[in-house]
């Protein structure tokens, strides 16, 4: 059952403009939920929605809920530093976040909905000779991947980020860097909106501030979810709850290899254009790009205290705001404007988790660790199929959980040698 | 800035610090299953809430457990892992 909505153009504007703004349809419907469903969708986030989405395009399944228990994208997807990339080093993560890239090109259009993409390019700077042939060695493993990349010098890095630290005396000269063009930033909370507007167009019905309390479990089968607004059946159940993966994992009877860690993020006030492009540093960790409103959005690693509190604690703080003035001597005269945290899902080859539960009919989309927005488009794709069909995608096969029985973890930690 | 208490040394700033492991895993034996041996290895409780964990004073390289929560970050108490500390 599909809702009406308002197809989004200039013409829609000048049209409601001139005519009072009163025509716009609400961009998704807020139903009471039903008793049952076809598929229920645990985590209001951007993923989750994705794979609502993606159940009814892709599947043609529209009898699906979502949950969350919260209010749409409040987690994860609303607390990211929004960049998007696909510079990794294995074969079968390349396919993943590539995937993700492509569709997020294509996001906006598909959606109707303007998620902002902005390809500026980001570019891995490099300090030393050994981080250029640890570079190098990233940029062929992307090429031969099939991934645009470029070994960039010293000359352009400087030319793409000018204001950088190039002074003879700084603690991590320049040497060069790994460039993706195609990497850069998207508006987050466009992308859960859209996506909730597309999925409550297409008839999946969104409940926000209902938790899942629990599991129905019938027969060794998970049957549906207790919910703080009762009980809700479905034979088919898909887990986006970063962050508390582990929590939900535990009620449903069986633990997961991840560790909950806050990651923080700050902006600074809004400036000038100064940096029109992404820039992480291998010495620092800390990486930063300038929003549209010009503040500069920056974070760098992990607390790395198991921690459920979202918010960022001040030793971690300081290294990354260290980090960004040795970067970029100039931003030390900037105010911080807003600090905070999300808490992530991080898994010990720090790939995801995608596929089956040990609880038949419970599939899981876990272990973004720190760079889950940029996945949201595939990881929903995927959910959705496994979902719909109750077996992988060919992307997703190598991501599932008995990986870290049989050993074939894919360790993209060593592999691309970036902050996740 | 947090104050965690070294058994060994006293309290110092949490920086001097390093999250090990939770507390009470059990090794397996030679014997155990490819399973069994993942969740000794990667498997975690990862609760929100109350946590017993092992944790490490880089400084005077000291293992003790730490009982905390993961939500509020209250240190509740250490003790060390020693036999004398135990009993």
């Amino acid at each position: 059952m599909s809702r009406p909505r308002s197809h989004y153009s200039g013409l829609a504007l000048l049209r409601e403009g001139l005519s009072g703004q009163v025509g716009w349809q609400p961009a998704w419907a807020s139903p009471s939920p039903k008793r049952a469903y076809d598929a229920i969708v645990v985590g209001g986030g951007g993923h989750g929605l994705a794979t609502a989405y993606y159940l009814a395009k892709n599947h043609g399944l529209t009898n699906v809920a979502v949950i969350e228990k919260g209010w749409l994208g409040g987690g994860n997807t609303g607390r990211n530093t929004t960049v998007v990339r696909s510079n990794y080093f294995y074969p079968e993560s390349v396919a993943l976040y590539d995937f993700a890239l492509r569709l997020y090109e294509g996001l906006s259009r598909d959606l109707n909905y303007n998620i902002m993409l902005s390809q500026r390019g980001m570019v891995v700077v490099a300090h030393s000779e050994m981080e250029m042939e640890i570079s190098a060695r990233l940029v062929n493993a992307m090429q031969i991947n099939g991934v645009d990349a470029e070994l960039f010098s010293r000359e352009q890095v400087l030319k793409v980020a000018p204001l950088m630290n190039s002074q003879p005396n700084a603690r991590y000269p320049i040497f060069g860097g790994v460039w993706q063009g195609r990497a850069g930033v998207a508006r987050h909370d466009a992308v859960a909106w859209g996506y909730a507007r597309g999925a409550s167009h297409l008839g999946v019905d969104i409940i926000q501030n209902c938790e899942v309390t629990d599991f129905i479990i019938e027969a060794g089968q998970c049957r549906g979810v207790a919910t703080t607004l009762g009980e809700i059946r479905a034979d088919r159940i898909g887990l986006a709850v970063a962050g508390h993966s582990s929590v939900l994992a535990e009620k449903a009877g069986f633990a997961l290899p991840i560790h909950s860690y806050a990651l923080q993020a700050m902006v600074s006030e809004p400036v000038k254009p100064v940096l029109d492009t992404v820039v992480l540093s291998l010495g620092t960790g800390t990486y930063v790009s300038q929003s549209d409103k010009g503040e500069l959005v920056f974070g760098g690693g992990l607390d790395r205290i198991p921690s459920y509190a979202q918010r960022g604690n001040p030793p971690l703080q300081e290294q990354v705001v260290s980090g960004l003035v040795e970067m970029f001597p100039a931003f030390g005269q900037l105010k911080l404007l807003r600090q905070w945290a999300g808490i992530v899902d991080v898994v010990p080859d720090s790939s995801p988790i995608l596929g089956p539960s040990p609880l038949p009919g419970l599939f899981l989309n876990c272990g973004w660790g720190t760079g889950g927005f940029k996945a949201i488009p595939v990881g929903g794709w995927m959910l959705a199929h496994l979902m719909a069909t109750g077996s992988h995608h060919e992307i997703s096969k190598p991501f599932g959980l008995d990986r870290f029985a049989t050993g074939r973890l894919i360790d993209e930690a060593a592999g691309s040698g970036i902050a996740h | 800035m947090h104050l965690i208490t070294c058994p060994f040394c006293g309290p110092r700033d949490e920086t001097e610090f390093r999250y090990g492991a939770e507390a009470g895993k059990q090794r397996g034996t030679a014997e155990a299953s490819a399973e069994g041996w993942s969740r000794y290895l990667y498997g975690q409780r990862n609760p929100k809430g109350e946590t017993r964990e092992i944790w490490l004073h880089l400084a005077c390289g000291e293992f003790f457990l730490l009982e905390r929560n993961t939500v509020s970050h209250a240190i509740h108490r250490t003790q060390g892992l020693r036999r004398e500390d135990r009993a």
